[in-house]
């Protein structure tokens, strides 16, 4: 059955779905049944816009593996950024 | 029901408006088989992907069995939208309410008896955490004749997993069960696991309650989705239909 495993983040940034580009506002990290990808839980992505009706979702499934290859590039590029910008 | 190349097969299905908790109107699929009748009524809980194809596809397949089926949108209050869509936000709010669900259930066992072709019984089934919610039902709502709970996780919780969504262990209500129970499990499963499997068939025994437990070895979670080949187990699968029925038409009719 399906997890309990919801994780939230808030965001400040954009996005980009079926109906163009949307101001991201927050995302959730889930570990559940995915619908599309072939695992039976994947992590599941979801950057949404500031709606109430939430109705602009940008998702992504991802297995394990590359879910933390995603998340170290994030954190790399972060860094990365930092350094550019003379933060650290 | 034994169905040959001489039975008039026919369906009306399409998307209806039922009651549900707080008398809310919410979208239900129904499927119900054409002639007089009269047939017994089956409502089907849908799962945590939400109210998807497999869920219509399940619905028409009970009514080409001779059931008055239905299977509302227990998501309905997240609003419209593709449903991996709606499934998410209902996720990301931290899942739908138990005492909500089995309000929306109760409408739709109320309705499918209003129908002029019903029998007058009514079951109920589920898969996955529909699996968890047609028990609650079962131990919860009024007038349900017969319970079919496939692979629902989370009927034994700890402590920690209670909240005000969910505020009760449904292995907690095994006492206020009063209608057989079929349950049907993957020995692959993590959620529910074979322990957890074991443990409420522990307390159905217990209680003395009218129930069946059906094992399969090779097979996980969610392996009737002909939609996930990940899941799905042809022949576990099969097998399982077959038992599916057989409870049903034992009980219902």
């Amino acid at each position: 059955m399906c997890t309990d495993i919801t994780e939230h983040a808030t965001l400040t940034g954009s996005a980009k779905g079926p109906q163009g580009w949307f101001t991201a506002a927050s995302a959730e990290v889930a570990y559940d049944h995915p619908t599309h990808a072939t695992v039976e839980h994947a992590i599941m992505v979801s950057v949404r816009d500031g709606d109430a009706d939430g109705q602009q979702r940008v998702a992504v499934e991802l297995d394990r593996s590359s879910a933390r290859d995603l998340a170290r590039a994030l954190l790399r590029a972060a860094d990365a950024a930092d350094d550019y910008e003379g933060d650290r | 029901m034994t169905v040959t190349t001489g039975t008039y097969r026919g369906m009306l299905a399409e998307t209806v408006t039922i009651r549900g908790a707080g008398d809310d109107p919410i979208y239900a699929y129904q499927a119900r088989p054409l002639g007089p009748g009269p047939f017994p009524g089956v409502v089907l809980f849908h799962h945590r992907p939400g109210w998807d194809d497999w869920y219509h596809h399940a619905t028409r397949l009970f009514a080409d069995r001779g059931y008055l089926a239905i299977c509302p949108d227990l998501y309905a209050r997240a609003g419209h939208g593709e449903p991996d869509d709606v499934a998410a936000k209902v996720r990301a709010e931290g899942d739908v309410p138990d005492a909500q669900v089995v309000a929306d259930g109760q409408g739709a066992i109320d309705h499918l008896r209003t129908l002029p072709t019903s029998n007058g019984k009514v079951g109920v089934f589920g898969t996955c955490s529909g699996g968890r919610h047609a028990y609650l039902a079962a131990c919860q709502a009024t007038g349900v004749d017969a319970c079919a709970d496939l692979w629902g996780g989370r009927v034994v919780m700890a402590e920690d997993e209670l909240n005000d969504r969910y505020p009760v262990a449904p292995i907690d209500l095994t006492e206020q069960l009063d209608c057989p129970l079929l349950g049907i499990f993957g020995l692959e499963d993590r959620s529910p696991s074979p322990e957890e499997v074991d443990q409420h068939e522990a307390r159905l025994r217990e209680l003395g309650k009218d129930y069946e437990f059906h094992r399969y070895d090779g097979a996980g979670h969610g392996f009737f989705y002909h939609d996930r080949p990940n899941n799905y187990r042809a022949e576990q699968a099969l097998d399982g239909w077959q038992k599916v029925w057989r409870f049903f038409d034992e009980h219902l009719r």
